[in-house]
C-alpha cells in the first residue's frame, strides 16, 4: 500500500471511529475529527519521525495527578520514546482528544480497548485530554499554552542538541488569543525553526463561524508578518501536507495552515451550518439521520 | 543591622556558577529584578522573553520538562495576576520545577495598585503543589536561593531587591519561622518587611514588661511548623499577625486555620493592609498610611491587651537593631 492510501486509510478510520462514538455517547467532537483526520493521518503515517509506542496498550486507570502519583506518567510515551533525534508531538486543542485517540488506535499505537475507555470515569482517557492522556504530553485545555510550553521544550532540546524537531497540532481559534501571538513573537526572536505547526483551519469556534466571532483572518499574512514560515494547504490532500512540511524555514518556524471542511467525510452534518463546535442530537431524525450515513459508509456499528 | 544592596544581583552569579540546570527569564525588567549581572555574566543561561507574561511563564514549564530549572523574574503582579492560569497549568498542574520570582511585595513600591502585589501570598497559597516562600532580610534573599532549588514542584518566592537591612545571620529553612523572642503575653508573626518593624517595637514593649514571642515566618506554604501553634498556646493574651499583605487569605488567615484546627479559642488580631488596594506614595509614607510600622503594631498591641503603654514614635526611633544569631535556637535568645 502506498503511503498516501495508508494515510487516507487512517483517515477514513479516525471518522468512524469518532462517528461511532458521536453516535454511542449522544454527541461528541465529531466535525473536528472530519475537519482534522487528514492532518492527523498524514502527521502520523509520514511526516513525524517517531519511534514505536512505548505505553502500554491499554491504558491503565486514572492513578492521580502529578505531585500526588509517585509513578506519574503523561501518554507522550504513545508517541514512541524521548529521544535526541526523534520527533515529539503536542496537542493543543484537546477536545481534539477523541480524534487523537481514534488516530493512535489506527497507526497500532492504542488499543481498542482503549478507546472503549473513552469518557468513562476513573480512565485516563478523557473527554478533553489531559497530559496523562494517551498520546498528550501536555496540558494544553486552556487554548493557546501549548505553543509558549513547545517553545520552552524547543530551547532546552537546542541547548541540549538535540536534532529532534516538535510538532505542534493546532486550532484556528486559537489564533484569537493574545499567547498565540506572544508565542510567533517569541519564535521569531529565538529563531526557533524546530518548531513546525499544524493548524487545523477549518474556520469553526465554539460560537460557530469565526469570522463571525472575532477577525483572525488573514492568518497567512499575519504569521508571516510576525517572522515564521506559513503555507496554506488543501487540509483534506494528504500529498499537500506531507509536502508542506517540506517547505524550506531556516532560522523561522513553520506553519501549515491547512484549509479544512468541517463536515468532510461525515457529509450528513453539512445542514448543521453554521454550527459544528459540539455535534448533539436534538431530535430522533437527526440520531437516525447519523445512524443511516454510519451504516451507508461504513456497515454495521461494532458497538451496535 | 547594616543596610546592604543588590543583595540578590551579587548572589545569584555567585550561586548560580556551578548549577547549569539554572536559567533565569526575565520579562522586559532585567536591571528591575537584579538579573542584570546574571546576563552579563552567564549570557547562554539567561532568556530575555520581554513583556509576554503568559507566554513567559508556559514556557518555563516547558524548559523546566526538559530538565532545566527556569527562575522567572518579574515584578510579582505580572506573574500571579496577568499569567495566573498559565502558572496553574503550564506549571503547578505538572508539578513542574519552576521558581516564580516576584518582587515589590505589598507597599514596597511607589508604583500604586498596578504595581503593588498585596493579595499574592493569598492567591499563590490556593495554587496546588505551590510552596509558597517569602523573603525579609539579605540572609533570607541570598538563602532562600538553596531552600527553593531543592524543592522539588513548583516555588514561589516573595523577594527583596534594592536596600535590604540584614537582621539574621542562619539561612532559612524551609518550613521553620525564624523565633526572634520567646514570650508568654502575645504571640505574634510577622513576614517580610514588617519583621524589621516589629522587631523594633517588641524591644520597646518588653522594656514595658509585655512578653512576646515573635516567629518571623518565611514559609507560607505548606504552613505546618510545630514552633507556631506552640507560641499560639503559650500566648496569655492571644496571637497577633502583622503582614505586608491584605489581611484576607495570607499569613492572617494562615495562622487562623492552625487556631481553628487546633481548637484554640483565643483572640487573633490580624494587622496588614485592610482589605484595599493601595497607592502610590513613599515607602514610610505607605506604611504609616496602611498600618505597617512599628506604631502600628503597637497600637495593635495595646488593643489586644486592653490598655494603653505610652509608647511614642520617638521610643520606637531610638531602637538600634542588631542581627540574630542563632535564631533556630532558643538558648541563644
Amino acid at each position: 500500500m502506498s503511503w498516501e492510501d495508508e494515510a487516507k486509510r487512517v483517515a477514513d478510520g479516525i471518522r468512524r471511529r469518532v462517528t461511532a462514538f458521536t453516535l454511542k455517547n449522544g454527541g461528541g467532537y465529531l466535525s473536528q475529527a472530519c475537519s482534522s483526520a487528514e492532518i492527523l493521518a498524514t502527521l502520523y503515517t509520514k511526516v513525524m519521525n517517531l519511534g514505536p509506542s512505548v505505553a502500554p496498550p491499554v491504558p491503565p486507570p486514572f492513578s492521580g495527578v502529578p505531585g500526588k502519583d509517585p509513578n506519574y506518567t503523561t501518554g507522550a510515551g504513545y508517541n514512541g520514546p524521548k529521544e535526541p533525534h526523534l520527533d515529539r508531538f503536542f496537542i493543543s486543542p484537546v477536545h481534539y482528544a477523541l480524534v487523537l485517540y481514534a488516530t493512535l488506535v489506527e497507526t497500532g499505537r492504542m488499543a481498542e480497548k482503549g478507546l472503549a475507555m473513552f469518557n468513562q470515569d476513573g480512565s485516563r482517557v478523557e473527554m478533553i485530554g489531559a497530559e496523562h492522556s494517551p498520546g498528550h504530553e501536555l496540558m494544553a485545555g486552556s487554548l493557546g499554552q501549548a505553543l509558549s510550553q513547545v517553545i520552552g521544550i524547543a530551547l532546552a532540546r537546542r541547548e541540549h542538541g538535540e536534532t529532534g524537531r516538535n510538532f505542534v497540532f493546532m486550532s484556528d481559534g486559537e489564533f484569537m488569543i493574545g499567547q498565540t501571538w506572544e508565542a510567533l513573537e517569541t519564535l521569531a526572536f529565538y529563531q526557533l525553526d524546530s518548531v513546525i505547526a499544524y493548524i487545523d483551519a477549518n474556520g469553526q469556534s465554539a460560537d460557530g463561524r469565526i469570522d463571525e466571532v472575532m477577525r483572525i483572518e488573514p492568518l497567512k499574512e499575519r504569521i508571516e508578518a510576525f517572522g515564521a514560515v506559513a503555507v496554506e494547504v488543501d487540509g483534506h490532500d494528504v500529498r499537500a501536507l506531507e509536502a508542506a512540511a517540506r517547505t524550506p524555514h531556516e532560522g523561522k518556524a513553520l506553519f501549515v495552515i491547512a484549509r479544512t471542511n468541517p463536515y468532510c467525510g461525515v457529509e450528513v452534518l453539512a445542514e448543521r451550518a453554521p454550527k459544528f463546535h459540539y455535534i448533539r442530537f436534538t431530535k430522533p431524525e437527526e440520531r437516525e439521520a447519523l445512524e443511516r450515513f454510519y451504516e451507508e459508509k461504513w456497515g454495521q456499528r461494532d458497538d451496535a | 543591622m547594616t543596610l546592604e544592596t543588590q543583595v540578590h544581583q551579587k548572589n545569584l552569579v555567585k550561586w548560580a556558577a556551578d548549577k547549569p540546570e539554572v536559567v533565569v527569564f526575565s520579562a522586559d525588567l532585567t536591571s528591575s529584578t537584579e538579573v542584570r549581572m546574571f546576563a552579563e555574566t552567564y549570557p547562554d543561561r539567561f532568556y530575555s522573553f520581554g513583556m509576554t507574561e503568559q507566554n513567559m511563564m508556559s514556557a518555563a514549564g516547558g524548559m523546566a520538562r526538559e530538565g532545566f530549572t527556569p527562575w522567572v523574574h518579574t515584578f510579582a503582579v505580572f506573574l500571579y495576576r496577568r499569567a495566573l492560569d498559565q502558572i496553574q497549568m503550564s506549571v503547578a498542574y505538572p508539578n513542574l520545577r519552576v521558581r516564580i520570582v516576584g518582587f515589590l511585595p505589598g507597599i514596597t513600591t511607589p508604583g500604586g495598585a498596578t504595581h503593588q502585589a498585596i493579595e499574592d501570598v493569598a492567591i499563590m497559597r490556593a495554587v496546588p503543589n505551590m510552596t509558597v516562600l517569602e523573603t525579609g532580610d539579605a540572609t533570607d534573599v541570598e538563602t532562600v536561593l538553596d531552600v527553593a532549588q531543592a524543592v522539588d514542584g513548583p516555588v514561589y518566592i516573595r523577594m527583596l531587591r534594592g536596600q535590604i537591612p540584614r537582621l539574621f545571620t542562619e539561612p532559612l529553612r524551609l518550613g521553620k519561622a525564624r523565633h526572634l523572642k520567646k514570650g508568654s503575653d502575645l504571640a505574634l508573626f510577622t513576614a517580610g518587611i514588617t519583621t524589621e518593624e516589629a522587631m523594633r517595637a517588641t524591644e520597646v514593649l518588653e522594656a514595658r514588661g509585655v512578653s512576646i514571642s515573635h516567629l518571623h515566618v518565611t514559609t507560607h506554604k505548606p504552613f505546618n511548623d510545630p514552633a507556631v501553634l506552640e507560641a499560639i498556646e503559650n500566648a496569655r493574651y492571644g496571637v497577633i499577625t502583622f503582614e505586608n499583605h491584605t489581611t484576607v487569605g495570607g499569613l492572617g488567615s494562615e495562622v487562623a486555620e492552625v487556631m481553628a484546627e487546633a481548637g484554640v479559642g483565643k483572640k487573633l488580631l490580624r494587622l496588614g493592609i485592610p482589605d484595599t488596594y493601595a497607592h502610590g506614595g513613599s515607602r514610610p509614607y505607605l506604611m504609616r498610611y496602611y498600618g505597617l510600622d512599628a506604631l502600628a503594631l503597637v497600637r495593635g498591641v495595646e488593643r489586644l491587651l486592653g490598655e494603653e503603654l505610652g509608647i511614642e514614635e520617638e521610643d520606637l526611633k531610638a531602637v538600634r537593631l542588631e542581627p540574630v544569631h542563632g535564631d533556630y535556637k532558643a538558648e541563644a535568645l
